[in-house]
């Protein structure tokens, strides 16, 4: 019998069971794919803050360092903003088939126990524990835990077990292709955002340059999309990159939902996309699912030391999380419908009314500008602001 | 006659959108292979929306 079992070896879940193990505690992580990490389902960006908080910055798993984010309007004008401004998605592009291994690697070192090409494929509550079926190449086994943590992905199953409901709707989620490509010209220096309607509706286009070419990637809400993302990814890439080579294919889904109500419930918590804790803004998940893997390690080891896993103690974790980002993840959302509504137009007017003189600038400091420029624009975005 | 959703697999990319979407509980991924539950898929479509590779299509079957 376990304390914990993990499922889903994805950042979130390599954090948890590291914190969990290095807490004492006996863990069992089970990840489905038979490579850790493989395939990729991501653009790879994340802030420096954000991974320094967890791991030191290694070489291996760092393909490339940015100094900031070039955005660009629909009619092709361009913003610049540096670094430590852009919001908390650039910084460093990692290699995450070597990044989530080295972390899988840290929960092993712990004391974590590790299964690959190992489903969790049913859950049943047992008195005050969970019987937890695993299936591997076509056999299948139990084992008992007092905790499961799900930190099973977008395609989380365990949320579905446990009664909390995180289905999304077809306006809750961003359907995403992308391409490494080579033999394109672009500032390798920078990250690249494509905005507007006609280009990805409800979301956008990303270059983030790697060690070897870069992610070229689209996320579009298919509420809104009236085709496929790789047939709006193949517009975008015919007209700038025609001379590119695709050397790798990517397809996957963010949850841009928000903040969810709970991610507890008896026996179980829920991290990183599975509780639906990327940004719904810019589809960033990989650092908002370490922290919670750290807070729901943390609040397992409360859990396991008072032998109470009711929902009622795990609610701890439900705090943590918010305090954290929870409420970021809210104000995004709301943020984000009000985007999804602005046509091209008014897209390129915004961009159009912040001065080209002023260099580079924070996000905050370019919607001061625009608001001084469009007052009407004021009351749309005034969530997001105060 | 009763609408079911299938999947091309070699279009699939195993991506788990589709599961995030569907409320019937229905599908399910198992390593790299995704398993649509006739007995609890009633060919709504919402995943044939959000799949990212237009893998999947509702087709009516007479079973
Ligand atoms: C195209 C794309 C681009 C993105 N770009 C960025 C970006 O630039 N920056 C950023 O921060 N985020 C980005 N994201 C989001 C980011 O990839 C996720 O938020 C992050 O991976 C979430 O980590 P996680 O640990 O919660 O889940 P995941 O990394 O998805 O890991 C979940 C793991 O659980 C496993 N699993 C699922 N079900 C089971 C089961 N039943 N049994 C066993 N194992 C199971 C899965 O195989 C998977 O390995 C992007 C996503 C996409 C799709
Ligand atoms: S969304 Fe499409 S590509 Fe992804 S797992 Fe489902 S059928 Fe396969
Ligand atoms: S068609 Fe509807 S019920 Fe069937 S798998 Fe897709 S979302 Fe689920």
């Amino acid at each position: 019998m376990f304390d914990v079992i993990v499922v889903g070896a994805g950042p979130g879940g390599s954090i948890a069971s590291k914190t969990c193990a290095e807490m004492g505690l006996d863990v069992l992580m089970v990840e489905k794919r038979q490579e850790i990490g493989v395939p990729v389902r991501c653009a790879e960006g994340i802030s420096k803050d954000a991974l320094e908080r967890f791991v030191k910055p290694k070489r291996s798993f760092i393909s490339r360092e940015v100094v900031g984010a070039k955005i660009f309007a629909p009619d092709g004008t361009e913003i610049v903003l540096s670094e430590e401004r852009a919001g908390n998605e650039v910084g460093y592009v990692l290699e995450r088939k070597i990044f989530d291994r080295y972390l899988a690697k840290l929960a092993s070192d712990a004391g974590a126990e590790v299964l690959v090409k190992t489903t969790a494929v049913s859950f049943e509550k047992k008195d005050d524990r969970v019987r937890v079926r695993l299936l591997r190449m076509g056999e299948e086994w139990d084992v008992e835990t007092k905790i499961v943590i799900g930190a099973d992905g977008v395609e989380s199953r365990v949320a579905k077990f446990f009664g909390i409901d995180t289905t999304l709707k077809l306006n809750e989620v961003e359907s995403c292709v992308q391409y490494l490509m080579t033999n394109i010209d672009f500032d390798p220096d920078y990250c690249h955002f494509w905005l507007g309607k006609s280009i990805a509706p409800g979301g956008y286009v990303w270059l983030f340059p790697k060690r070897i070419g870069a992610n070229v990637g689209i996320g579009v809400m298919p509420s809104l999309a009236k085709k496929t993302p790789k047939e709006y990814l193949d517009d975008f890439v015919s007209k700038k990159f025609s001379d590119g080579k695709v050397v790798e294919f990517v397809a996957g889904a963010v949850p841009v939902c928000g903040e969810i109500e709970t991610a507890v419930s008896d026996n179980v918590m829920l991290v990183g996309d599975a509780a639906r804790h990327a940004d719904p803004i810019t589809g960033g998940g990989i650092a908002n699912a370490m922290k919670a893997g750290y807070y729901a390690g943390i609040v397992a080891f409360e859990a396991v030391k008072r032998g109470d896993f009711s929902a009622r103690f795990l609610r701890r974790y439900d705090k943590l999380w918010k305090d954290d980002f929870g409420r970021n993840l809210a104000r995004k959302r709301r943020l984000q419908q009000k985007l999804i509504d602005m046509d091209d137009d008014t897209l390129n007017r915004i961009f159009h009314s912040i001065p080209r003189n002023i260099g580079e600038l924070s996000v905050r400091a370019i919607v001061l500008e625009i608001f001084k420029r469009n007052p009407k624009l004021l009351w749309d975005v005034k969530d997001f602001i105060f | 006659m009763r609408k079911i959703v299938v999947v091309d697999r070699y279009r699939c990319a195993y991506c788990g959108a589709c599961i995030s979407v569907c409320k019937f509980n229905a599908n399910e991924l198992i390593e790299t292979f995704l398993h649509i539950y006739d007995d609890r898929c009633n060919g709504c479509g919402i995943c044939v929306k959000v799949c990212p590779m237009g893998a999947l299509k509702v087709i009516e079957c007479s079973t």
